[in-house]
């Protein structure tokens, strides 16, 4: 699989993801800067980590409608795969890519402490070498994750089986609705999640229980 | 509106201006006339203590600097050492505190600013951060709210910066209440052949203004860190600087890629003093002049003095001198970063420093007097009074053993530090090996992934204050021990000096005997200090700060797989002590003392330097022999809490017999001997490890073994680590949430 790593200004998990996207996939992938226009030929486009512009405004606001974006909403509704992780999920909600908005977390404070995840839907991309059910440790690192969709819709994501990564109980670390970690948009191919899976998928990071889902890109 | 230039000045402007009449006097006298209001600006600047060091460079001299590893000691942004395979750590403390305890979030949000740059400005990609962070008695009324901004700052610039915050300290006391600490750290990576400096090489060529625009903040924030607080301190606000991380990642990234140009001569970051002191630095270490005009440089505000835009302390700036024939590439790398990149002047041949604006020359001074000729004080100083001795028996046992263990992991120095840490991304890229709340951080090295690199600080401040010479040699003690714990060989420190006024003999006596005492320590253990920063006159309403000269070490594992921490790894194992002689159960200046009794007296613990490294030595090669678990040294609250808080990590228990000969049963438990450590082996090896420390003529004996739910001290307590984990996460977060009654 061919990937590639928008670079907004800002952006700073680029290299954590960059060195995860290479590990899985076997291929280093490219770079797109954020006032480029033409987007490569790849099958995954990966939005990182970071605080792109700042997140001056609003977390992800200002990325959302730069003209990258832009080009980025069309390939996917053409079917190119798309990731976004922490600062790339805030971008991808901005843009109605994906239902939903990630509010302050509820205590106010920035986190950065391991949580469990329970992987809810393996029948996407990025989850399909693990099970349904199975259970993962994963650090999040973010202020504003609190993950927020109306009544409508997230029945409509429950229902839908959208919803792919949940906080098990008791590890929400902010206050998302429904311990909603991570969802998919309706077509499968938009991806979107707070916890940060490229922070552990190697021995020296503690636990590899992340490394099946870089893993399994190979195989996407 | 704009300030004139040529008003008239007089003594009152003098002394706003921090300079004594004897310092005036030497600027009439070196330049020959009356200066300008810019002129004074400039002398003030360059002159006040944050920046001349005029109290403690005689002293600042004695200390080690150099050793195998040193590539470039003090004198430059940061200390710089070799790791190995054509790599260079760089590494350097810093303090913020003044404007910190102003206004804490910002603060402390630009003190993490000002340390990266340090470190980026010599070609380093920072992969570290830490903070040391001290704050009044709990009870305090503005506690509270200087850590909820201090952290919140430390973590809002770190985190948008992408740099991991992986240790530090927090502690607290009522010497502090007027006048907070917070001392940043920053370590980057860079390779050894591309260290970049700040002289100036060149005449004619362009000087040029890299990052954000000038603005009207932090004018004199130098000045102020360099004054006593009193009750007015809040009318200083206007003095703090208003960071931006976002910038400074710009920033960064942008001078990695002109420094991979070619394009850089010297590059010097605007930090304390801002264009002043980076254009001086420039010009007198390459010994050439410097034209700066002012009508060039990108400021955010308008109608600028001359006056005011030398003195803005405005975030997330560079000077550079430019290879001409590389202006458009290097112009091109800033306006894709989006920011502004401006020739302000030239090197000149004539060794002034000569600013013009709107037409007009402002300034014309002599740029080595400035910093060379900037007066240096050999201050009288007194020999601090010790404390005496104190024996076993003038320290009452607890009542309870169980009780005094879980006061001491709950009270506020001991206790949990994770409400802090984990407001900090300490993960971010992905390379950090032992997380804080270890005895060191370890970061996995990019380009040689088989190493690690440690990082830890610390300083007993209540030790110094009691003996500052001990005091002194025990904080580098504690790091170097710090550092060994993990596995790492300790190469070089940091040191960040915060004292009292220098003017007050008793404070100067203070200073003087704990830079002797770190000296030692350095020179016995070869651990030089590579790069460092002292921030005096930290009183407010003439009661000084506990003395807290803060130091940060660096060590280098060549082999990462070999790290070691304190947690048991399984059950069954033996868990040792050793030392260089039997424990003596000091109890002066103990946390039992002051936790459990409510005292603060007796001398600090002894450090016999000699020992300390032959047991240092010793344990660290037992690491790399793959013979060792789990280790974790001996500090705060004694060999119990030490043992203790190795469970806490582990979640499991131990039971030990700590009955030591000569001494009664609550000084082997809560006695902070210095030098010592607890090992933990596989059961069948513990009688070998034990001969080969007889043979090497250390002292060396088995507590007991890992396992259980309890931790279980043989004939006084059995303490379950979970009601200990409770006691220990509790106190932190509760007091932040304003539900403590205290």
């Amino acid at each position: 699989m061919k990937s590639a790593v928008v670079l907004f200004p800002g952006i700073n998990r680029q290299r954590d993801m960059m060195m995860a996207l290479e590990a899985g996939t076997g291929i280093v992938p490219l770079s797109i800067w954020h006032t480029e226009t033409e987007l490569p030929d790849v099958d995954l486009i990966v939005i990182p980590g970071g605080f792109s512009y700042g997140d001056y405004l609003r977390c992800g606001a200002i990325a959302g409608r730069s003209p990258v974006m832009a080009e980025i909403i069309r390939a996917a509704k053409r079917g190119v795969k798309v990731l976004g992780v922490c600062n790339g999920f805030q971008i991808l909600v901005e843009t109605e890519l994906l239902p939903g908005a990630l509010m302050r977390n509820a205590h106010l404070k920035f986190v950065c402490r391991e949580v469990r995840l329970r992987i809810e839907n393996n029948t996407t991309f990025f989850t399909s070498s693990l099970n349904k059910g199975d259970v993962v440790s994963c650090p999040v690192a973010h202020g504003d994750g609190n993950y927020f969709a109306s009544d409508d819709k997230l029945k409509q994501l429950e229902d839908e089986g959208r919803v792919v990564f949940r906080y098990v109980e008791g590890t929400n670390p902010n206050g998302a609705v429904n311990d909603i970690a991570g969802v998919v948009n309706r077509q499968g191919n938009v991806i979107g999640l707070m916890p940060h899976p490229e922070n552990m998928i190697e021995a020296m990071h503690g636990r590899t229980d992340c490394w099946p889902l870089f893993e399994g890109l190979a195989a996407a | 509106m704009s300030i004139p230039n040529d008003i008239e000045i007089t003594p009152e402007l003098v002394a706003e201006h921090g300079l004594k009449p004897d310092e005036y006097e030497r600027i009439l006298e070196l330049i020959g006339r009356t200066p300008t209001l810019t002129e004074l600006g400039i002398f003030s600047a360059m002159w006040n203590e944050h920046c001349s060091y005029k109290s403690s460079k005689k002293w600042l001299r004695t200390l080690p600097t150099t050793g195998d590893r040193v590539i470039l000691g003090p004198g430059e942004n940061a200390g710089v050492i070799d790791i190995g395979d054509g790599q260079a750590a760089i590494f350097k403390m810093e303090s913020h505190n003044h404007p910190s305890f102003i206004e804490p979030y910002q603060g402390a949000a630009t003190g993490v600013g000002g340390i990266l740059r340090d470190v980026f400005t010599m070609g380093a990609r920072p992969i570290a951060a830490m903070n040391a962070l001290r704050f009044g008695s709990p009870d305090h009324p503005k506690t509270r709210h200087l850590v909820s901004g201090v952290v919140a700052g430390v973590g809002g610039y770190g985190n948008s910066f992408g740099v991991p915050t992986v240790g530090g300290e927090v502690n607290f006391h009522p010497r502090y209440n007027g006048n907070i600490l917070v001392n940043a750290f920053a370590l980057g990576l860079a390779d050894a052949d591309k260290i970049f400096l700040s002289e100036a090489k060149g005449v004619g060529l362009p000087v040029v203004y890299l990052g954000a625009k000038t603005g009207r903040d932090g004018i004199h924030g130098a000045s102020m860190a360099s004054q006593e607080f009193a009750d007015d301190s809040e009318e200083k606000r206007p003095t703090v600087q208003v960071g931006d991380p976002f910038t400074e990642k710009c920033l960064l990234e942008a001078c990695l890629e002109l420094m991979a140009s070619g394009a850089v001569i010297a590059i010097q970051d605007m930090g304390a003093a801002g264009l002043t002191c980076s254009a001086v630095e420039m010009g007198a270490k390459g010994s050439l002049g410097i034209d700066l005009d002012l009508d060039k440089v990108p400021c955010r505000e308008e109608r600028m003095s001359a006056y005011e835009m030398m003195l803005s302390e405005s975030q997330e700036r560079m000077l550079m001198v430019l290879k001409p024939e590389l202006e458009n590439e290097a112009q091109a790398i800033f306006t894709k970063w989006g920011l502004d990149f401006a020739i302000v002047g030239k090197t000149t041949d004539t060794l002034r420093f000569r600013i013009f604006h709107e037409g007009e020359q402002v300034a014309d001074l002599p740029i080595k007097d400035l910093g060379d000729e900037a007066p240096e004080y050999d201050r009288p100083w007194v020999a601090p009074t010790l404390r005496p001795a104190l024996g076993h028996q003038d320290v009452p046992p607890p009542n309870d053993v169980a009780d005094a263990l879980l006061t001491l992991i709950g009270s506020p120095d001991l206790c949990s530090r994770r409400w802090v840490w984990e407001q900090y991304d300490h993960l971010i890229q992905s390379n950090t090996a032992q997380i804080p709340g270890g005895d060191a951080a370890v970061l996995r090295v990019e380009g040689a992934p088989h190493k690690g690199l440690a990082v830890c600080a610390d300083v007993t401040p209540r030790y110094v204050e009691a003996d500052p010479f001990e005091g002194g040699k025990q904080a580098v003690a504690e790091v170097w021990r710090n550092l060994t714990c993990v596995g790492a060989e300790p190469i070089a420190i940091t040191d960040n000096l915060n004292f009292g006024n220098p003017e007050r003999p008793e404070i100067m006596g203070t200073l003087v005997r704990a830079i002797e005492g770190i000296g030692e320590a350095c020179r016995i253990l070869e651990f030089p200090v590579v790069s460092g920063n002292v921030s005096l006159y930290n009183e407010t309403n003439g009661e000084a700060i506990l003395p807290t000269p803060a130091i940060a070490g660096v060590g280098l594992l060549p082999d990462l797989s070999k790290m070691t921490t304190m947690k048991f790894k399984q059950d069954g194992d033996a868990i040792l002590l050793i030392g260089a002689e039997a424990p003596a159960g000091h109890l002066g200046q103990s946390l039992y003392l002051r936790e459990v009794l409510g005292r603060e007296d007796g001398p600090p613990p002894h450090v016999a330097l000699e020992n300390e490294r032959k047991v240092g030595d010793f344990v660290r090669g037992l690491i790399v022999d793959d013979q060792l678990s789990a280790v974790h040294d001996v500090s705060d609250g004694g060999l119990a809490i030490c043992l203790a808080e190795m469970a806490m990590a582990s979640g499991t228990g131990a039971s030990v017999s700590l009955a030591f000969a000569d001494i009664p049963e609550h000084a082997s438990l809560f006695g902070e001997d210095q030098g010592f450590y607890v090992m933990v082996c596989a059961d069948s090896i513990s009688d070998q490890i034990i001969a080969k420390a007889h043979n090497s003529a250390l002292f060396a004996t088995r507590l007991g073994i890992t396992g259980g739910s309890d931790l279980t001290i043989e004939g006084s307590a059995a303490i379950s680590v979970a009601d200990m984990q409770e006691r220990h996460q509790h106190w932190l977060p509760t007091y932040m949430a304003g539900e403590l009654a205290i």
